[in-house]
Formats: structure tokens, sequence, C-alpha cells
């Protein structure tokens, strides 16, 4: 008896990984923002003393960092769905995908070198 | 043998974004449209400027004295007013998502009442704390 095959699975299933990785990032970005206006509303009037101080420690950097991290990732997914959607010229959509990637890895190094810098 | 003639489907494309205008958009989809135009309006001109003030803020008391002399400029501000709605509609909006997720207000009309939420509260917010950023209170 001829068996009828299964439902072929194919694909990689990065399209797996790429919504959930939007929306754990998505749960830290929120997470990241409720930190940031908790420190501003419990702690003193805005100075350039306060400010830098609540970036001081280790801890506001590296939160800080990894927060940016996931953003960076967040906006890789949103943004080549954007280019999916509505680029449809293989080239441009490469220049875009391409230049975007550059965009959000450097933003992520200046924001390093920003913390580190207080 | 029976010949079927291959009736040529309906395709349905996404709307590109040239041809929103000319849509009748229910308030669902008004709300996608603008979590797509909020998330690539922050990345394009949020995320470059306001990277630039955090490093202003941050360097020196001097370099923090001139970011504030920056976001005293009425086009900053204005600036800002934009970037602060494009991120509390993003995040609203986001937040509506992962509830949908969790399979809650799936139905036409819940989907229809949460969008409806989401519009207004980021825009009420945005009144709120805009009225903050250009000294009302």
């Amino acid at each position: 008896m001829a068996k009828t095959p299964k439902k072929i699975v194919v694909g990689a299933h990065y399209g797996v990984g790429s919504y959930l990785g939007v929306r754990v990032t998505a749960v830290v970005l929120v997470l990241y923002t409720l930190v940031l206006i908790g420190a501003l509303v419990t702690g003193p009037e805005l100075s350039y003393l306060s400010w830098a101080s609540l970036f001081a420690g280790p801890w506001m950097k590296v939160l800080t960092l990894l927060a940016f991290g996931g953003l960076a990732y967040h906006v890789w997914v949103g943004m080549r769905n954007i280019y999916m959607d509505y680029i449809k010229p293989t080239g441009v959509r490469l220049v875009l995908q391409s230049a975007t990637i550059v965009a959000l890895v450097g933003y992520t190094i200046w924001t390093a070198t920003i913390l580190w810098s207080v | 043998m029976p010949t079927a003639i291959a009736k040529p489907r309906r395709e349905f494309r996404n709307i590109h974004v040239t041809q929103i205008v000319g849509y009748r958009l229910p308030v669902p989809a008004l709300v996608s449209i603008l979590h797509r135009i909020s998330g690539a309006l922050l990345f394009f001109f949020g995320l470059p400027f306001l990277l630039y003030l955090f490093q202003q803020s941050l360097t020196s008391e001097i370099s923090f004295d001139s970011y504030r002399e920056i976001v005293a400029h009425p086009i900053a501000k204005l600036a800002l007013l934009v970037f602060l709605w494009a991120y509390l509609h993003h995040l609203i909006a986001g937040v509506r998502h992962l509830v949908m997720d969790l399979h809650y207000g799936l139905e036409k009309h819940s989907t229809k009442q949460s969008a409806t939420v989401v519009l207004v509260l980021s825009l009420a917010l945005t009144a709120v704390l805009g009225l903050k950023l250009f000294g009302v209170y």
C-alpha cells in the first residue's frame, strides 16, 4: 500500500526566529523605557551631574547597551520587512539592507562609546 | 477528460505606500500602517538625532549646556514632538500586537476598539507630554 507522503515542510524557519526576536526585544525595550522613566521620576531634578551619574555605574551602562542591541535587532527585522514589501528591485533592496546593517552596527558602537565616556 | 480553464486567481498584494491615500482605511489598518511609518521615522531620523542628543547630554557639562540649547530651539522641539508621537504610537500599537499574539481581542469589533484606543491614547499622551516639552506647565 502506497503511503501518501505527509506534508513536506520546507524552509529554514528563519521567519519564526525573526517573529520571536522582534517580540522579545519589544518587551525588553518596554522594560528599559519603564526603568528610564522610573529613574527620571524618582531621581533629583535633572542636571548634568544627576544625568551623568545615572549612567556612571556599570549596571546602567550594560543595561543600556543591551537594550540598544535589542533595538538594533528589532529595527533590522522591521526595516527588512518594509524593504521586502515595498522595494522590489533586488539591487536597490540589497543596497538599502546593507546600508541599514552598517548604520545599526555603527549606532551600536556609537552608543557604547557614549556610555563609556561617562 | 474535463479540461478546466484555469481562472486567473484574484491576487491580494501589499498596498503600496503610494496607494495608501486612495484607500478608505479601517481603524486597525490605519494603526497598522502608522506602526510602520512611525518605526521607519524613528529609524531614519529619530535614532541619529536622539543619539546625537544623548552624546551631547553626557559627554561633559559644556556639551550638556549645548544639548539644552539645541532642545530649546522650536524646530528641535517640533522634531522631538514628532518622535515622541512615533515612539508612543509604536510602543502602544506594539503592546496591542503582543496582546493579540496571546489570542486576546481577535474578534472584529474588539480589534476595532483596541485600534481606536491605540490611536487616541498615543495622541493624548503626545499632547500631555508635548505641552510639557513646550513649557506650558
